[in-house]
């Protein structure tokens, strides 16, 4: 059954409706926020993790359970940031919390701070949202003129939002690389240990979370636990925020019930697949980084964490990219390889070198200007990026570039044959 | 890694006004006594915007002794971060078309084309009037609504090369179009009208 819009979380999902302090608590925000708070920061951290929650911005890691690993007594401050540097190639959905849902972020920020003891909280927002970041200040300038946060408010619980940005690098994405990035460094990813619970944000313990993980807290907490975890299915419980670009008749962002057969979701809310189900050529459910599966694994196939990573692929962002049978899929997949080739930080040597040597070959693959041997060659390559470097960069990179390989080998095979048979022609 | 370079013409000087002084102090304050490098990014992109979308050196040394950094330090951010523009832009407009897969598969290169043709063959240089610039960026974060373009602080999104020239025109004029989708959609909802929540697709509710 379709999830109804009374469990939907994003109910100005697209901007309708007043966005500021008044449209919000109209929806239900910032409703006797002050009884969840008394209940405890445990009460809290444990509800949340009863509620299953899986991180939202890609790895998609239990946010109680990292809750948890904050230590309780300190001496040094606490601080959440939050992850506002949405880039992975697909996803945009973090954009429309933050300019048309704002105060359920600043709610879920407040909440997830008391529940970690913290009393700051610095939110990242990528250097080109700028009008979402201009629309998150503002509604954030409300709560602290309506005493919701700040010191001395109404809640009992003094607590600083405060917003930073970047300039533009898709690695600030990495908790570590956003941490640098945040203290005035290059966004180049942190060796760990020490994780950032133990050693993050200015040597304190800190935790990093998804703009959508914050946002959905308010939420949980004043519907329980029970009403969120029976959504979706075990272990992938919950509402989701997919996104829908790539080759569908109506790309969209829409909140949906984890688990959302594919192709239910692109017939409900995309207007399907455009020329029709069987125009399908490949997906990549989870934006750029996730391997893409080609239409024979889409029919039945289940959006949620545990059934794509069986798959070799992942649930990432949710952000699901759709190519039809007119697509260069070597193409497709050339172009995020340069992705990854031009966001590389350039720390470790196999994702700086591989990461331009796989762009390198794919272009000449998709003239088909290769030898069949190659395609070993670059898969074994990747494996050699995948699993050594200090970041998941890598292994974003990789995956893309094996999931082609995996499902489209004749293709590849086809086009060198084809080069190889015009060369020939034209010698002749 | 992209290759990046500070550009060889550079102004004398650079100082910020009072009003972005100010501006620059409260920002700093946001963050704890002894780590105001963390405003460096901040400050450089407010430096950017008062020098007419470009970044220049002056202005790198500036921000580095108002902080308390190396100057190394600063020049490494603005090599890093690939939104400070080390060479001057368009005035009327620097175009960024996103060019990554969700937006190539739905026509971005015709876009750039319309890049070459219309505003200089290659990305980083300006137009013969000195108007326009462009390049190529990567994810902008509006996949549902691609292809598109970001000038400035707004997006055009839902082009095609036709709507996108239209775009290009407005800022020619100087009356630029009004951002976000331009074949009328409201945000990412999807286009003739939402599939969900169709309570709540009118304002006030």
């Amino acid at each position: 059954m379709a999830l109804q819009d009374k469990d939907r979380i994003f109910k100005n999902v697209y901007g309708f409706q007043d966005w500021g302090l008044a449209g919000a608590r109209a929806r239900g925000a910032w409703d006797n926020t002050k009884a969840l708070i008394d209940k405890g920061h445990d009460w809290i951290i444990t509800e949340v993790r009863n509620s299953g929650l899986r991180g939202r911005g890609g790895a998609g890691f239990p946010t109680g359970l990292k809750w948890s690993f904050m230590p309780k007594n300190d001496p040094r401050p606490s601080y959440l940031v939050i992850n506002a540097d949405e880039s992975e190639p697909g996803s945009c959905k973090d954009r429309e919390i933050m300019r048309h849902d704002p105060h359920l972020l600043i709610e879920g920020a407040l909440l997830a701070s008391f529940a970690m003891r913290a009393h700051a909280c610095y939110t990242y927002v990528r250097g080109e949202f700028i009008r979402e970041r201009e629309q998150l200040q503002a509604a954030v300038d409300e709560a602290y003129a309506a005493r919701l946060i700040g010191k001395d408010n109404i809640h009992g619980w003094d607590f600083d939002f405060f917003i930073h940005h970047g300039a533009g690098a898709y690695i600030c994405g990495e908790e570590t690389a956003l941490l640098e990035s945040l203290e005035g460094r290059k966004g180049q990813p942190r060796l760990k240990p020490p994780f950032p619970a133990n050693t993050g944000l200015y040597g304190a313990p800190t935790t990093v979370n998804n703009v959508e993980s914050i946002a959905v807290v308010g939420d949980i907490l004043r519907r329980g636990a029970t009403w969120f975890s029976g959504i979706g299915k075990p272990n992938n419980t919950g509402t989701k925020l997919f996104q829908i670009s790539g080759h569908v008749e109506r790309p969209c962002v829409v909140e949906e019930e984890m688990g959302i057969p594919l192709r239910e979701l692109l017939e409900r809310h995309a207007g399907g697949v455009r020329g029709g189900w069987d125009n399908l050529l490949a997906v990549i459910p989870g934006g750029s980084s996730m391997p893409l599966l080609p239409a024979a694994v889409c029919q039945d196939l289940a959006l949620d964490f545990d059934t794509l990573s069986k798959l070799k692929s992942g649930m990432g962002t949710a952000a699901v990219i759709v190519m039809d049978k007119s697509t260069d899929v070597i193409a497709a997949i050339r172009r995020i390889a340069y992705f990854y080739k031009h966001e590389s930080c350039g720390q470790c040597t196999p994702c700086r070198e591989g990461c331009g040597w796989m762009w390198r070959v794919l272009q000449r693959m998709e003239r088909g200007e290769a030898d069949k041997r190659e395609i070993d060659l670059l898969f074994d390559v990747t494996k050699q990026v995948e699993g050594h470097t200090i970041c998941a960069l890598g292994d974003a990179a990789a995956w893309p570039v094996q999931g082609l390989i995996r499902y489209f080998r004749p293709e590849m095979e086809a086009r060198i044959d084809r080069y190889h048979a015009a060369q020939k022609q034209a010698a002749e | 890694m992209a290759v990046r370079r500070l550009y060889p013409d550079q102004p004398a000087s650079f100082s910020f006004t009072a009003a972005n002084a100010a501006w620059a102090q409260a920002t700093i304050a946001k963050y704890p006594p002894g780590k105001q490098a963390s405003a460096v990014i901040p400050l450089l992109w407010r430096a950017q915007e008062q020098h007419e979308g470009w970044l220049p050196e002056p202005a790198m040394r500036l921000v580095a002794d108002m902080l308390g950094m190396a100057y190394i330090r600063v020049y490494e951010i603005a090599t890093f971060y690939t939104m400070f523009q080390l060479a001057p832009v368009g005035k009327k407009a620097h175009v960024q078309v996103c060019g990554t897969t969700p937006c190539m598969l739905r026509g971005a290169e015709a876009l750039v084309e319309v890049c070459r043709k219309r505003i200089h063959h290659d990305p980083h240089h300006l137009s013969a009037d000195g108007d326009f610039s462009w390049e190529e960026v990567e994810c902008l974060g509006v996949c549902a609504n691609a292809p598109m373009v970001q000038i400035w602080k707004d997006t055009y999104e839902d082009l095609t090369p036709a709507l996108f020239e239209k775009v290009l025109d407005g800022f020619a004029s100087g009356r630029p179009p009004k951002p976000g989708s331009q074949i009328g959609r409201q945000a990412s909802c999807p286009e003739g009208g939402p599939t969900t929540l169709k309570d709540y697709a009118k304002a006030g509710k």
